[in-house]
């Protein structure tokens, strides 16, 4: 075990309504969903039609710019609609499901004796592979990278956030295996971020980095930087954890096996705690019936409430996402606000009373709290990000659009969910998640 | 509540684009938000924000300025009886209404011209009503001598506002703080009748000043070669001075309150005040008998305007230095030039104004040369760990 890692800036902004440790299994939905806007940038080709019956595993649409990477049904059934936005945009490919319509056949295998390259054959077959995302850009990784090393983070630091421990309890071998994979993958090592006795310690063929600090400690981009910080032309790889685990089973079964344990929190739950299901589940199973009898209305989110999508209620859950959060919308005025001394209000500044009781948890809305406004104050983003990098000057690049420097004050190593803080604790509000997005995306395009 | 609430939604709709009143809108705006945190959700990035916001910010701002605002009053009577020599037979609170009645007026003057224009920018730019001028317009007042014309207040204020501010964009663009660029103006277009000594305290034409009174700074003093003030004095506050600069104190639970709340840098407060110390305890060495350079260093830093510029102007976010490294080096060199201009140049015994406007036109290079020591730093861990 290497010696902890300490990080200091950032921030644990504590919410109402944590996941219990209890899990229910939600028996298999009538409908689930494949949304090819989960994947940044992603130009997705179709491979079925309405009516197009399916197994697990079977192949629903591909990557135009590299047709090996395929998105293949996580359970078996018939094609019912493809769900096109603006410009004939594919939204959702949306399958009814059938327990008889059983999985397709992949190879079964211990991989530590299978070469690295049969286990992306197996990977990009199966569809797996999309799980694989790669650094710099958090984009799904491309066949042909040679990545340094291989990051898993095994802990989330962000509001509420799952604990993977209970939710791989009982299930570390598995686990092993897909890490085992991974590991024929890269030249060089997978690295295992874990947090204070951390069952993932006991995990081998890894190296353990253990870290300790506020959100975003638990950010495999911030494990990274201060472990081995990406350069120029470097690549690496991250996986979630869950995600290891499903192409762990992958590999002891011979089947893609897509069950996922999500985690249905936020304050406007009536019993937050986790829940066994499927990659693609449609959010009604999570919100009929299990939410708070509210007299307002409320926000449901596909993911964390820094980084996740809106969701509607007929809407399906995101690709990579590890929770629901509901919170109240917030839409309404509130006299006098600005001058509240504010000992409900939760705050990254020092300018609410409620700074004074650390511990507590708080309810907070979708509402803005303000207006939006040119930068004024300084030294605010930099407390949130534990990282040697400047994120109002590489913000401030990206909106000049100065390719260079975008490159020198490290736009290589940070994707939106590591300045998600910032964007949280802005006195001016601004956008910065979507503005650091499009920075990335005129990256892709000028270098490729 | 409601009621107020039911009025603005009411009139929302007529000062919209195409209705009848639309050239009130910037001002409906304005009023609305400052009465109602407004009912606008997240739509995209993060689904929570934090509470803060520009109007928190400069709230608090202003709330520090309180003590500076309120002493000011009370020391504006003050001098003035102390002038005529009646201050042992005036009670508290007269003294305090001679200095309201005195004050009052030029803060009014100060926030009705500053918003005026504000409201006129953001009706022509078609943006919401933004509110760095909420701290400008009561800094505006502070750094005047009590007896500024008023009509040089407003023509300061319009000259602060327009060019020192809204020609380079508005709240967050401008390069140096408006308050100082008020002050400066009238500085240099006025300087007859804003340097003397009788602009510091205010007097009748009938009152009769009491024998050996001059009412000059002790700034002004000890340039002319008397130090003579006295130190507790020069602490609270009981000098003649600028409205608000004047005490020390006052000024000190102002930055008590910018720090407790994170939004005055402690970097620069306590960058700025070394900056002076260093600078005094130079020209103390070299003093020889210049009485002005050898006014021990420490008095420097509780006689004129050095600690309201170091907590309240050289902190401004927007024309200071961005980067938390060059905030070190700005508020040192704002010390070390305030105290230099002070002492040297023999044409105003101040130099404090001067010392932060030059500082914040030189802040972007700062920060130039902070980035590109970063971007360096980057760029050898690179070659590093290519090697």
């Amino acid at each position: 075990m290497s010696e902890t890692i300490k990080l200091r800036k950032g921030l644990n902004i504590k919410l109402k309504g944590s996941a219990k440790p209890e899990l229910e299994p939600i028996a298999v939905p009538g409908t689930i969903a494949l949304k090819p806007t989960d994947f940044p940038g992603l130009t997705p080709k179709l491979k079925v039609k309405a009516d197009t019956l399916v197994k697990a595993g079977d192949a629903l649409f591909y990557d135009k710019y590299h047709p090996e990477i395929l998105f293949t049904a996580p359970i078996g059934g018939k094609v019912v609609s493809v769900n096109r936005g603006e410009r004939r945009k594919i939204l959702e490919v949306v399958i009814e499901t059938d327990s008889k319509a059983g999985s397709v056949e992949f190879a079964k295998a211990d991989p530590a004796s299978l070469s690295g390259e049969a286990i992306r054959q197996e990977l990009l077959k199966s569809g797996l592979w999309p799980f694989i995302k790669r650094r710099p850009y958090g984009i799904i990784a491309s066949p042909a990278d040679k990545p340094i090393s291989i990051y898993i983070s095994t802990f989330d630091t962000s509001p509420l956030a799952p604990d993977y421990s209970f939710v791989l309890k009982g299930r570390m071998d598995t686990f092993q295996t897909g890490v085992n994979a991974l590991a024929k993958l890269t030249t060089g090592k997978v690295y295992l971020g874990v947090n204070n006795e951390s069952p993932f310690s006991a995990i081998k063929n890894v190296v353990v980095n253990q870290f300790d600090g506020p959100h975003p400690a638990g950010n495999v981009g911030i494990q990274i930087h201060n472990t081995n910080p990406i350069n120029k032309g470097d690549v690496v790889w991250t996986v979630n954890v869950q995600d290891v685990l499903i192409i762990g089973r992958l590999f002891e079964t011979g089947k893609v096996d897509f069950t996922k344990i999500i985690a249905l929190t936020g304050s406007e739950v009536e019993n937050p705690k986790y829940y066994k299901t499927i990659l693609g589940v449609p959010v009604s199973v999570f919100i009929d019936g299990k939410l708070k009898n509210s007299p307002y209305k409320q926000r449901i989110i596909s993911g964390n409430v820094l980084t996740g999508a809106k969701i509607k209620t007929q809407g399906y859950i995101g690709f990579y996402d590890q929770q629901v959060s509901v919170i109240p919308e917030g839409d309404e005025y509130e006299f006098m606000g600005w001058a509240d001394p504010g000992i409900n209000k939760f705050t990254a500044s020092k300018a609410f009373i409620s700074k004074l009781f650390p511990k507590k948890e708080y309810e907070l809305n979708a509402n803005l709290h303000g207006g939006e406004r040119a930068f004024v104050l300084s030294g605010q983003y930099e407390k949130l990000v534990p990282m040697d990098i400047l994120p109002v000057h590489l913000i401030k690049a990206i909106l000049v659009n100065d390719i260079d420097k975008m490159e020198q004050l490290g736009i290589y190593e940070v994707i939106e969910e590591d300045f998600a803080l910032c964007e949280y604790a802005c006195t001016s509000k601004v956008k910065v998640q979507e503005i650091l997005r499009n920075g990335i995306n005129t990256m892709i395009k000028e270098l490729g | 509540m409601k009621f107020i609430k039911d009025i603005f939604e009411k009139t929302h709709p007529l000062v919209q684009k195409g209705a009848k009143y639309h050239w009130l809108h910037s001002v409906h705006d304005g009023f609305f938000t400052l009465f109602f945190v407004q009912k606008n959700t997240s739509k995209s990035g993060t689904h929570i924000h934090d509470y803060i916001d520009l109007k928190r910010t400069m709230g608090m701002v202003v709330l520090a300025l309180v003590p500076a605002i309120l002493f000011g009053m009370y020391n504006t009577g003050f001098q003035h009886f102390k002038a005529i020599g009646e201050l042992a037979s005036t009670g508290f609170f007269e003294i305090f209404l001679f200095g309201l009645i005195k004050v009052v007026p030029v803060i009014v003057v100060s926030y009705v011209v500053g918003l005026g224009i504000e409201f006129v920018f953001a009706q022509i730019r078609g943006h919401e009503i933004q509110e760095g001028f909420l701290v400008s317009g009561m800094l505006i007042p502070l750094v005047m001598p009590i007896e500024t014309p008023l009509w040089m207040i407003a023509l300061a204020t319009a000259f602060a506002v327009i060019i020192g501010k809204e020609v380079f964009g508005g709240t967050g663009m401008n390069i140096w703080n408006p308050a100082l660029v008020a002050r400066a103006f009238l500085f240099f277009a006025y300087p007859a009748q804003m340097s003397g000594n009788s602009v510091w305290v205010p007097l009748n034409e009938t009152d009769k000043v009491i024998d050996g009174y001059s009412g000059a700074t002790p700034m002004a003093e000890a340039a002319a070669g008397n130090i003579n003030f006295s130190v507790s004095d020069a602490f609270f506050g009981f000098i003649p001075g600028s409205i608000g600069e004047t005490s020390t104190l006052a000024i000190l639970l102002g930055a008590v309150i910018l720090i407790i709340t994170g939004i005055g840098s402690w970097k620069i407060m306590v960058s700025t005040v070394a900056g002076g110390a260093v600078m005094g305890i130079i020209l103390n060495i070299f003093a020889g008998d210049n009485v002005y350079m050898s006014l021990p260093f420490w008095q420097h830093l509780i006689i004129g305007g050095f600690a309201f510029g170091a907590v309240f102007m050289a902190t401004d976010p927007v024309s200071g230095t961005q980067t938390e490294k060059g905030k070190w080096i700005y508020g040192f060199l704002i010390g070390l030039l305030a105290i230099l201009i002070r002492v040297v140049n023999p044409a105003y015994p101040e130099g404090m104004m001067l010392a932060i406007l030059l500082m914040n036109t030189f802040a972007p290079l700062i920060d130039h040369y902070v980035v590109a020591a970063h971007i360096n730093r980057r760029l050898k861990r690179a070659k590093i760990s290519a090697n």
